[in-house]
């Protein structure tokens, strides 16, 4: 997805010149591309998040569009209130690129799994969070993001994610993206998780609808309830922590939905996400998966 | 009159407007506000290129305050410079009014929101960077309290503008010497702060912050600069009023009737 996001960011960055990189101080083997093309809008400002938010925002108001780029939980977790106030109260145009989602990064350990990056960031006016299936989504979104003014975070995989979808899904703010049209369930999967779910819809012969959602915030109700209205049961599955997540915001919209009455009925509704829990152990991405829980069934 | 006795009465008249905003909302912080006047009264008496009338002119300088505490004289000053008129910050603190009790960004002449220490100096280091990376004129202006020189994140920013060589980054320290729940001194000892910022490679001047011509020439010295310039502005907090005066109560408390009085009359001697 890495490499997916910065091909698409330097075709954007070719026909518009207010796109600007700055990281802090990771990328190495991966952004090497952008800023030899583009050395006036890249920067280093080492390894130092909350200045290199700041700085963001500084640039933002001049008029950059300017995407932030570090791994895990450093671009977010480690200068959040610089996101918070400097970025989002001030709705200034910078977009966040957080590499190494969920548990991408498994055997660096607990500092380096994003599974709580959801529940922090979606809770801030302003922020649209996304987290793209797949290589194909995320170059769809980065189009969409460079087009659309105001803060915005991003959470990728890392490398070597397949492709899921066969050709360039239309991305709409707010709307998840159909991979499969089926009966019965609706099976909403958000990040990397699509390819564990379309794997195991198709491993088990299972005529469900799966969706993916490259939007965690905003998510339009509309579909939401299109989709409860051919479908029995709804099932997510993140790789989030359970509680503030994308089950728990899906579960919000389907609660405003019945509030409305434009629903008549709650749904069946199943959360796979990871049970309140750091994992401490060494392993690869698939192993810690198992370990939270990622793996029941569908 | 002298330009000198312009700033002495350009500094009054913001005092005298900030202890009247203070004492009619019954708000804080009086003593951080007092002590950055003189630095204000000739920042905008004579030094920043900017037009009140367009707050948002592209070509403009930029003040940022990072102890957004301490708006009450940033608002005072640009009411008096015509941003928008005193009636109008009479709002301050009511319900609904675009005057905040910290910095806000939705006064006309405020860059930045600022309350939480530690912000503005990153994203004045932004945005001079990419005045340099486009060639423009103008000037950036940040203003720390000595207490925010506690957080971290000042110091990512310190660090960050000499190597990229911002010479047109001007940092004023407003050092009051006294903090949130003690001094300066006493809660994390800031001293030696000019050594501090000299061995982070900054261009470093140390001035009487309530002299209102070693202000200017500190100001006028920066176009020779190659490097950020810091200016350690040595302030009284509390100047003005002489029961304020280096008295930490002041940070928190509002004057009475009887000390608004006594105020007015010792600022209008």
């Amino acid at each position: 997805m890495r490499t997916a996001f910065i091909q698409k960011l330097i075709e954007e960055a070719k026909s518009d010149d207010k796109i600007f990189l700055i990281t802090g101080d990771l990328g190495f083997s991966v952004l090497e591309p952008f800023q030899q093309e583009f050395p006036d809008r890249f920067l280093n400002v080492g390894v130092a998040e909350q200045n290199m938010t700041g700085v963001a925002a500084g640039l933002a108001m001049e008029g950059y569009t300017v995407f932030t780029y570090s791994i895990a939980n450093f671009p977010t977790l480690r200068c959040i209130e610089q996101i918070r106030y400097d970025v989002c109260y001030h709705d200034l145009n910078v977009k966040i690129i957080a590499v190494g989602g969920g548990y991408a990064y498994a055997s660096l350990g607990a500092s380096h799994h994003a599974t709580e990056d959801f529940g922090m960031l979606r809770t801030i006016p302003n922020l649209t969070v996304c987290a793209p299936g797949d290589p194909i989504e995320t170059q769809a979104l980065v189009s969409l993001l460079t087009r659309e003014k105001g803060p915005a975070y991003v959470r990728l995989g890392k490398a070597g994610e397949p492709k899921i979808h066969s050709s360039i899904p239309n991305i709409e703010k707010g709307e998840p993206v159909v991979v499969r049209k089926g009966k019965e369930k609706a099976v909403f999967s958000t990040g990397a998780m699509l390819k564990y779910a379309y794997d195991y819809l198709n491993n088990n012969d299972l005529q469900y609808s799966l969706y993916s959602f490259p939007f965690i915030k905003p998510i339009n109700g509309g579909a939401i309830r299109e989709i409860i209205s051919s479908h029995q049961s709804i099932v997510t599955i993140e790789e989030h922590q359970k509680s503030a997540g994308f089950g728990s915001a899906i579960l919000e919209v389907i609660n405003d939905l019945m509030e409305a009455n434009e629903i008549s009925k709650f749904p069946s509704l199943k959360r796979i996400a990871i049970p309140d829990q750091f994992v401490g152990v060494a392993g690869t991405q698939e192993h810690l998966r198992g370990i939270s829980g990622l793996f029941l069934p569908i | 009159m002298s330009m000198d006795a312009d700033w002495k009465e350009f500094g009054r008249e913001i005092r005298k407007l900030t202890l009247k905003l203070v004492y009619e909302a019954k708000a804080s912080h009086i003593g951080g506000a007092f002590s950055m006047v003189d630095i204000l009264s000739v920042l905008y008496g004579n030094v920043l290129t900017i037009n009140p009338k367009k707050p948002d002119w592209e070509e403009r300088d930029r003040f940022f305050l990072s102890k957004g505490h301490a708006c009450t004289s940033l608002y005072a000053t640009l009411a008096l410079k015509g941003f928008f008129s005193v009636e109008e910050l009479n709002t301050y603190s009511q319900n609904n009014s675009i005057f905040l009790s910290h910095a806000s960004h939705k006064v006309p002449g405020v860059e930045l929101s600022t309350g939480s220490l530690g912000h503005a100096l990153s994203v004045a280091c932004g945005v001079a960077l990419a005045a340099k990376r486009k060639t423009k004129d103008f000037k950036i202006y940040c203003l720390v309290s000595d207490g925010e020189l506690d957080e971290g994140s000042n110091w990512e920013a310190i660090l960050f503008a000499p190597h990229h060589d911002l010479h047109n980054l001007v940092l004023i320290v407003d050092y009051n010497k006294i903090q949130s729940f003690g001094s300066v001194k006493e809660v994390l000892e800031l001293h030696p702060l000019a050594q501090k910022f000299e061995a982070f490679r900054w261009r470093v001047i140390e001035i009487d912050g309530h002299s209102h011509k070693e202000i200017y020439e500190a100001f006028l010295s920066i176009n020779e600069s190659t490097a950020p310039t810091v200016i350690i502005a040595h302030t009284v907090k509390g100047k003005g009023v002489d029961f304020m005066e280096n008295n930490l109560q002041w940070h928190y408390k509002s004057p009475s009737k009887e000390q608004y009085e006594i105020g007015l009359q010792q600022l209008n001697k």
